[in-house]
């Protein structure tokens, strides 16, 4: 992808391949730690814990719904569960398994979805999980992680263990850009500021924060300096960093890889609402499905790109009261 | 290693008993909430009884997060009061909390809620999860080493849902001779016999041994053989077990059983139906004592 190579972002690794690094390593730290499989550990990168760790791994087939409920039985004897498989397949298939057997009983269960968002491209809109941030994040108990880049997924991945309840971390495919140096350790619950800025502030996450980072600096030869956080926990949001945006830059656009319903946009637009109202605009997938297609490609059509951050940001600075 | 086997192990005799008295509390705690499922509970209580009082399953009431102890899961969650009689009745909770089912307030909910109750294992309510969970269990059980045993009940009609066979095949895979599964095969479900709702299913004995499974076939009221076949299953060796109850809705009382169309499946007895199965039961217990 070219998200963030106008402003001179590196590419690191892709977010579910730095959680599969970060898995296998804490295998080694947590003997406690079990990964169920839905045949596809090759894919989600869960294929180096199998290897290393063929004891604590199962590979229960193409079965979503028995994949979430062996995960649970495991958590329930005391196990770190680990369950994994594509976004779409984990929590659109096995939905009400998740509800029933993980966020009810409020078991210490990691669901692990990759391949999310219209960035996986060409394999369509059938594999792309463009729902999951909000079927995730209106479960009770639920925790829900969207890592940057590969430093944040490493982070993501080994906050999650550390965090007692159920949580589900959203990966991709394609190579993210660096928006973290290394060693990068930050707070579940707590959006970090990556740009500072007093015009607008955008509340990214995923690999909307390094488009953010691209819009942030075009806007900036206009004059314009925009504040960018990454909300890498859409769930528990973090109420205090959108409350002091709304208050010191006046107006807010979200941007999420994700479609405009229950993500990231509408929870700020929440505490927006409730705390202090100012203009918020919204880039997201607007209420339809995407198709195959060059990631870069999609983002332009679907409404990602930067130049779509841009124009929802000028939008809503004309609105500032 | 404290067990509690000894003190929970009762004859057929007592055994038969203690259904007795479960069955009857089945009958008067949902006539008095006014709603539940009586008739799925009792066609499951003997299993139960014999589970939990033969001296089958180790557990132990005053720590039921051992890590040593058996498990059993009722998948079937609308079974819940037939396995909240037997809870109480095992010293999980104080039996007077029974009366309080499915009130405001009351741990005693609607179906099970693992969080709120102790002694249950999984929240149910949802068909067709049961059997996963527990298959979760008995790897658990692998990876620490430990040798607990675990214990599923589904139902019949639960069998249309696609995981009972996922985790069937999944149970299969990986050769769990821990995990026995009991299947009420009571031959109803919702709106009418399980033979005219999902043919295929019958005999369920067939589905199971295809995917490798130990199968064993019991009348599921028969005390005997309900404690027999719960013992014999765990000299089974490298394969998981299903026992097939063969049950009755209603356990022969004939307010359950005048409406064989199943119209009283998930509804409770009104008062006086409720006086004539329980002198039904007191009749049918006097005959066994008899006999």
């Amino acid at each position: 992808m070219d998200i963030g190579k106008s402003i001179g972002l590196e590419y690191g690794a892709a977010t579910r391949d730095a959680f599969g690094e970060a898995l296998e390593k804490l295998g080694h730290e947590n003997q406690n730690i079990v990964v169920v499989d839905g045949d596809v550990s090759d894919s989600t990168r869960t294929q180096a814990f199998r290897e290393t760790f063929p004891e604590r791994f199962f590979n229960v087939g193409i079965a979503e719904s028995n994949l979430v409920g062996v995960a649970s039985g495991l958590a329930a004897s005391g196990k770190q569960a680990l369950a994994s498989s594509f976004a779409v397949f984990l929590l659109c298939n096995a939905y009400d398994q998740i509800r029933m057997s993980i966020a009810y009983p409020h078991l210490d269960v990691k669901l692990v979805g990759s391949h999310s968002g219209i960035s996986l491209g060409e394999d369509g809109a059938s594999q792309m999980a463009i729902e999951d941030l909000a079927l995730a994040a209106s479960l009770p108990n639920f925790t829900v992680l969207v890592p940057a880049d590969e430093q944040a997924a490493a982070w993501a991945t080994r906050a999650m263990f550390e965090h007692e309840g159920p949580v589900y971390l959203r990966t991709g495919r394609p190579d993210a850009p660096k928006v973290y140096s290394s060693d990068t350790r930050f707070e579940i619950g707590k959006a970090v500021r990556v740009r500072d800025g007093d015009d607008v502030t955008i509340i990214a996450c995923g690999l909307m924060v390094a488009a953010a980072l691209e819009a942030a600096q075009h806007l900036s030869n206009k004059g314009i300096e925009a504040r960018v956080l990454d909300m890498h926990a859409v769930k528990p949001l973090d109420q205090i960093a959108v409350i002091k945006a709304a208050n010191e830059t006046g107006a807010i656009v979200t941007a999420e890889e994700h479609t405009i319903t229950g993500g990231l946009g509408a929870a700020v637009a929440q505490v927006v609402v409730k705390e202090h109202p100012v203009p918020v605009g919204f880039v997201a997938i607007m209420d339809t499905y995407a198709e195959s297609g060059d990631p870069n490609d999609l983002f332009k059509k679907y409404g990602l790109s930067p130049e779509h951050i841009i124009h929802e940001v000028e939008s809503v600075i004309d609105k500032k009261a | 290693m404290p067990q509690t086997t000894d003190l929970n192990r009762h004859s057929i005799g007592e055994l038969q008993r203690i259904s007795h008295k479960l069955s009857q509390q089945i009958i008067e705690i949902t006539t008095k909430a006014g709603s539940g499922h009586p008739s799925s509970s009792l066609s499951m209580i003997d299993i139960l009884t014999g589970l939990y009082f033969s001296g089958v399953m180790n557990y132990d009431p005053k720590r039921p997060d051992w890590p040593e102890r058996d498990r059993f899961i009722l998948s079937k969650g609308h079974g819940a009061p037939g396995l909240y009689v037997t809870l109480a009745e095992a010293g999980y909770f104080d039996p007077a909390l029974l009366s309080t089912l499915r009130e405001t307030d009351s741990p005693i909910e609607g179906h099970p809620n693992m969080r709120v109750l102790p002694g249950v294992e999984a929240s149910t309510g949802s068909l067709g999860q049961g059997l996963s969970i527990g298959l979760g269990h008995a790897l658990a059980a692998r990876v620490d080493g430990r040798h607990y045993r675990v214990y599923v009940l589904i139902g019949d009609g639960e069998s249309d849902e696609g995981q009972i066979w996922e985790a069937t095949m999944a149970a299969a895979k990986y050769q769990v001779d821990n995990l026995t599964l009991i299947l009420d095969y009571n031959k109803f479900q919702q709106t009418g016999p399980v033979e005219e709702v999902m043919p295929a299913l019958t005999p369920p004995g067939d589905k199971w041994r295809a995917f490798g499974w130990y199968t064993h076939e019991i009348d599921g009221h028969d005390m005997n053989k309900v404690v027999s076949s719960l013992e014999m299953m765990k000299s089974v060796v490298n394969q998981p077990q299903i026992i097939i109850a063969n049950t009755k809705k209603g356990k022969g009382l004939s307010p359950f059983e005048a409406n064989d169309t199943n119209r009283l499946h998930g509804k409770a007895l009104s008062e006086d139906q409720a006086k004539t199965a329980i002198a039904e039961l007191d009749a049918m217990y006097a005959k066994l004592e008899g006999a």
